[in-house]
């Protein structure tokens, strides 16, 4: 009997994660030696990127089913409401109309212009739409608040209702004499911070097929980041077992953090499908997806920042407050630097606008701003070059590294502007730098079977989902690396809660809770293959050998794998893996410098350059991570640039709601992106860091505009609004 | 939606038949890129929708070296942009065909309907906000979100004309000519636009029943430069937070005769006859350009948030201006 020896995992079941001890293969479980591994670590093109660039991938909204009826929501127009009425009757006689509901009753409150009231199911897109708009809803309009400075006043209309306030404490922390430092302090900078709240903007909108079964069963294709949990709430929903449950998701159009269950919109179309007794598509219109379906909050926070002559920070007091609308918001405060003494406190305040949502890295793009801005201003007040004020009070090495690659990637010291605001023409240019925290580690639970048929082939199966990060593509390179066979051997199957179990994908925590998995399920499989082929050919287990190439050694007998295959009984061979801690690691750094171009006398940024510097323990696939560093980049220069999601204080209505004004960057945004993998000789295990990318640029930006133009801008996006009316340019708005 | 009649039309007379007099009851429709975004936005709910695309010989372009431009007003923006002839000689038209939209509405978007597109003013847009523009009672820029309305000739709604095309047009003294298939005139399209002063439910003089045949530009006299510049938050896809038409005729080392238009700042292509002043008769220097965009927002009153337009779009004209020269 081979060795085998006991490793901690943990496992989840019925939605319960513990600790586990499992029984694995006695082999050394580590990702090996880089020069050992000839997928994992490579540049790899996706797997399924010819499917995507084909039009064969299908996404939930390509799912077209037998029957399938089209589901649409009604949304209350009103910030707030009381719903004195609600008569389907008019709808429901319409032809086509399969079924009709109410999603709020009369006599409830409506607290946001995009709050759910009703929804309907019919044969077409068209005749939902026509039925939705035949339901007659009478409304009780009530006062209500959007801006979150009038929301913070005492008399404000309440938006949550009568009991509960608008403002709530958030995190709060304190530590040390913050008088003290301002008393001696060389240099004190204090002002008024401002991130604007953002919207997600997925290209493919919230929603989902849903369709019963005749076992009574129900299978839903849904638009998410987390098809086992997703499961887990349909289940709740219908009343039924989690097996009784499947959830698809194959394809991702964009999720970053907005999507991890079923929402109002996936409850309404499991309703409406169960009321029609026909499989009812519901994917939201893009009004909806910007009012209801997630924001990330505002971030407005007083920063008071003392520092030493020699660019110490010695103390930081701040008091902020942001809004989520009617859901939460709140940033990691004071972020990355080591401050000395420090008090802060926050405020969440509601208004009535859709909740917010995690958006990647939650709160941390808006952390990064209002602190990276502070300690700016601090560098420039003292005298010191900023990028040398941050190594001074950063504490990590990692960073410390990453600092110096990407001063001299941007060419800090040739771009540095010694006399922001002067230079030839209207046009100047500076740099600015900014940096990144995150976990990046893994969760447990992630089970992973591999099943080896005798006609050679591997399959891999796993219930994670492909958020866009390429998970398919790393988890055949594993496979394939351990098996010593080529890539496109290994046939990787994803996107199923019908699938062994693993996380959600947030928190960039996908990569490390599955390729832990992934490669002990290949270090399982492997065994099993070589257990089961020495008693196809009578032969003792130790004499059997699988050597790179996929040929097997017998003895002195060589087989190709797919001869050796052929001998495995009629089932194959099929073995699962757990995730062990030891694969993964946690706490990332990242670094990133931008190069920007301000106009003077336009206030227009354009944005040159950016470089990120990003360590992730052991990366899976260079190729897709620096597309992830890349995509970071771009959502960073659009939270810096243009993205801004704007409510009417009149109307109470999201005037942006359309992606011609909610503005996102596009190609000729685009500045030139240098993604560095920062790769160290001590990591030992993978991390996510579809998170830390995002999460400086703006920041970075931000820094740079300021070097160049010599203008503070601190209120975001650097639109030419803000940037001439920090210029001084605006009469009546000398600063922004 | 509401059911819509569509009609096929052959010649304007068949036009005015079938878009009525009762307004807004029929909506022309050429190119789409607006009126099936207004649509589905439930802007507008016509009841028959007139396809003039059927009417032949309105797709042409006819160059005459005297006369200038004869457009029909079914020639598509991407067709007007690619002339050789438009790029060479009218510039500026050609520049601000090139910073309108994006390519695959350029490729559908006629010239005629761009000079009729609706305001894009986000109350305007928005179905449940019923604006005065929509026979409400308030301009909710006023007191609202006005960070990309009219900092000139508003009152008392504040949209600013959408157009890249019409400021270039106006400068280079474009006219249209309009009909009902029985009464034909010929308008300067500056006059074709009108101010939210003189009818706030509407931009233009085109009557229910008219269409749009054809626009006509002169020929540039000898040695004359016209420019199109604008401003805009992002370059893929954007419209304009200020823009300058400027068309220049030197005589003799300095201007002979000049036209200044400004876009994304007005309601209407805003002409500023005080900027021309401070330009004919003197050289193209620097404190000449400063003077002249000086003078072009002399007039300006912001809104709370819009009041950056004012540097921004002197900005424009100066280096509108000064490309003149290039």
């Amino acid at each position: 009997m081979p060795k085998t020896k006991k490793v901690k995992s943990t496992i989840t079941e019925n939605g319960e994660t513990r600790e586990v001890e499992i029984e694995v293969p006695d082999v050394e479980v580590s990702w090996g030696k880089r020069e050992d591994r000839k997928n994992v670590g490579s540049r790899m093109t996706r797997v399924d990127g010819a499917d995507k660039v084909t039009g064969r991938a299908k996404y939930t909204y390509d799912i077209d089913l037998p029957g399938m009826l089209w589901g649409r929501i009604l949304r209350s127009p009103h910030a707030k409401a009381r719903i004195t009425a609600i008569d389907l009757e008019p709808a429901k006689r319409m032809p086509g109309v399969k079924a009709a509901m109410t999603l709020k009753e009369a006599g409830a409150t409506v607290r946001f212009a995009g709050d759910e009231v009703a929804a309907i199911a019919a044969v077409s897109p068209e005749v939902a739409e026509d039925a939705v708009r035949a339901i007659r809803v009478t409304y009780e309009p009530l006062p209500f608040v959007v801006k979150e400075d009038a929301a913070r006043a005492p008399d404000a209309p309440r938006v949550l209702g009568n009991d509960r306030p608008n403002v709530e404490p958030g995190r709060a922390r304190s530590e040390g004499d913050v008088n003290k430092a301002f008393a001696e302090a060389a240099a004190v900078v204090e002002a008024e911070y401002r991130a604007q709240a953002r919207l997600h903007a997925c290209l493919e909108t919230h929603g989902h097929v849903v369709a019963r079964q005749e076992d009574g069963g129900i299978k839903v294709w849904a638009s998410t980041q987390a098809v086992h949990g997703t499961a887990d709430e349909f289940a709740a929903i219908a009343g039924i077992p989690k097996d009784k449950v499947e959830v698809v998701c194959q394809h991702m159009g964009g999720g970053f953090g907005a999507k991890f269950g079923p929402g109002a919109e996936g409850r309404a179309a499991y309703e409406l499908a169960k009321l029609a007794g026909a499989p009812v598509k519901l994917m939201l219109q893009r009004r909806e997806e910007s009012e209801a379906a997630g924001n990330a909050p505002s971030a407005i926070m007083k920063v008071k920042i003392a520092g030493a002559k020699d660019g110490t920070i010695t103390g930081i007091e701040a008091s902020g407050y942001g809004t989520g609308g009617i859901g939460g918001a709140g940033v990691p405060f004071p972020y990355i630097y080591k401050t000395g003494s420090q008090k802060v406190t926050q405020e969440t305040v509601r208004t009535n606008i859709g909740p917010s949502n995690s958006m990647r890295a939650p709160g941390h793009p808006q952390a990064s701003f209002l602190m990276e801005s502070a300690v700016d201003e601090l560098a420039y007040k003292l005298g010191l070059d900023p990028l040398e004020l941050r190594m001074k009070n950063d504490p990590s090495a990692l960073r410390q590294a990453e600092y110096k690659i990407g001063a001299e990637r941007i060419g800090w010291k040739q771009h540095w502007n010694p006399t922001p605001g002067k230079g030839q023409g209207a046009k100047v240019r500076g740099v600015g730098v900014a940096s990144a925290t995150w976990g990046g580690g893994g969760g447990g639970g992630t089970q992973v079977d591999v099943k080896i048929s005798r006609d050679g082939g591997v399959w891999v199966g796993v219930g994670t989902q492909d958020l866009g990060t390429g998970v398919r593509t790393f988890i055949a390179a594993i496979v394939a690396d351990e098996f010593g066979l080529p890539r496109e051997a290994v046939r990787p199957e994803v996107g199923s809660s019908k699938l062994g179990n693993s996380g959600g994908s947030g928190g960039s925590t996908t990569t490390p809770s599955v390729a832990p998995g992934v490669k002990m399920a290949a270090i399982q499989a492997k065994f099993d293959f070589l257990q089961a082929l020495a008693k196809a050919t009578n032969e003792p287990p130790d004499k059997v050998e699988l050597l790179p190439g996929g040929v097997v050694t017998n003895g002195t007998k060589q087989l190709s794998w797919k001869e050796a295959c052929k001998r495995l009984p009629v089932a194959g061979v099929s073995s699962r893996g757990t995730w062990v801690p030891e694969l993964q690691q946690s706490g990332v750094g990242g670094v990133q410098f931008a190069h920007a171009e301000v106009d003077m006398e336009t206030g227009r940024v354009r944005v040159l350059k950016i470089v990120c510097v990003q360590d992730c323990g052991i990366p899976m696939n260079k190729l897709t991570l620096e597309s992830q560093m890349n995509g970071g980049m771009i959502q960073g220069l659009g939270f810096a640039l243009t993205e801004d999601r704007i409510v009417d204080a009149q109307t109470g209505r999201l005037v942006n709601w359309n992606l011609d004004e909610y503005k996102l960057p596009g190609p000729w945004e685009m500045p030139v992106f240098e993604p560095i993998v920062y790769e160290y000789p001590e990591a030992k295990g993978v991390s996510g860091v579809a998170e830390p990318v995002v999460i400086p640029t703006a920041s970075a930006i931000a820094n740079a505009v300021y070097n160049a133009c010599g203008a503070r801008v601190r209120s975001l996006p650097l639109i030419p609004k803000h940037v001439l009316e920090a210029m001084g340019r605006v009469p009546g708005r000398e600063s922004a | 939606m509401k059911p819509f009649e569509y009609v096929r039309v052959k010649d304007a007379r068949q036009a005015a038949q079938a878009l009525g007099t009762e307004r807004d009851q029929a909506k022309i429709l050429a190119g789409g890129t607006d009126l099936l975004g207004e649509m589905k936005d439930y802007l507008v709910t016509p009841a028959r929708l007139v396809n003039i695309k059927t009417i032949p010989n309105l797709d042409k372009i006819e160059h005459d070296d005297k006369k200038g431009l004869k457009l029909g007003a079914l020639v598509t923006l991407s067709r007007l942009a690619e002339d050789k002839n438009v790029r060479e000689r009218y510039t500026a038209l050609a520049q601000a065909i090139d910073l309108s939209a994006m390519p695959q509405i350029r490729n559908a978007a006629t010239i005629g309907g761009n000079l009729c597109q609706r305001p894009r003013c986000w109350y305007y847009r928005d179905e449940h906000t019923i604006c005065l523009k929509k026979g409400g009672s308030k301009c909710y820029a006023v007191e609202g979100e006005n960070q990309y309305h009219a900092i000139l000739g508003g009152g008392p709604c504040y949209i600013v004309h959408p157009s890249d095309p019409a400021p270039a047009l106006v400068a280079l003294g474009a006219r249209v000519v309009i009909t009902d298939g029985t009464k034909t005139r010929e308008v300067p399209l500056e006059q074709f636009f009108i101010l939210p002063a003189q009818n706030v439910r509407r931009e233009n003089i085109l009557a229910q029943n008219e269409i749009i045949t054809h626009v006509l530009v002169p020929a540039p006299a000898p040695g004359t430069r016209s420019v199109y510049l604008k401003e805009r938050e992002k370059d893929s896809y954007d419209w304009a937070l200020a823009s300058a038409a400027v068309v220049v005729t030197p005589n003799a080392g300095s201007v002979g005769a000049a036209r200044v238009v400004l876009g994304g700042v007005a309601p209407v292509p805003w002409r500023v006859a005080e900027a021309e002043k401070a330009l004919v008769g003197q050289p193209l220097n620097p404190a000449t350009l400063a003077r002249a965009a000086e003078a072009a927002l002399a007039g300006a009153t912001p809104l709370e948030k819009n009041g950056y337009k004012v540097p921004l779009a002197q900005a424009v004209v100066r280096r509108a201006l000064s490309l003149t020269m290039a």
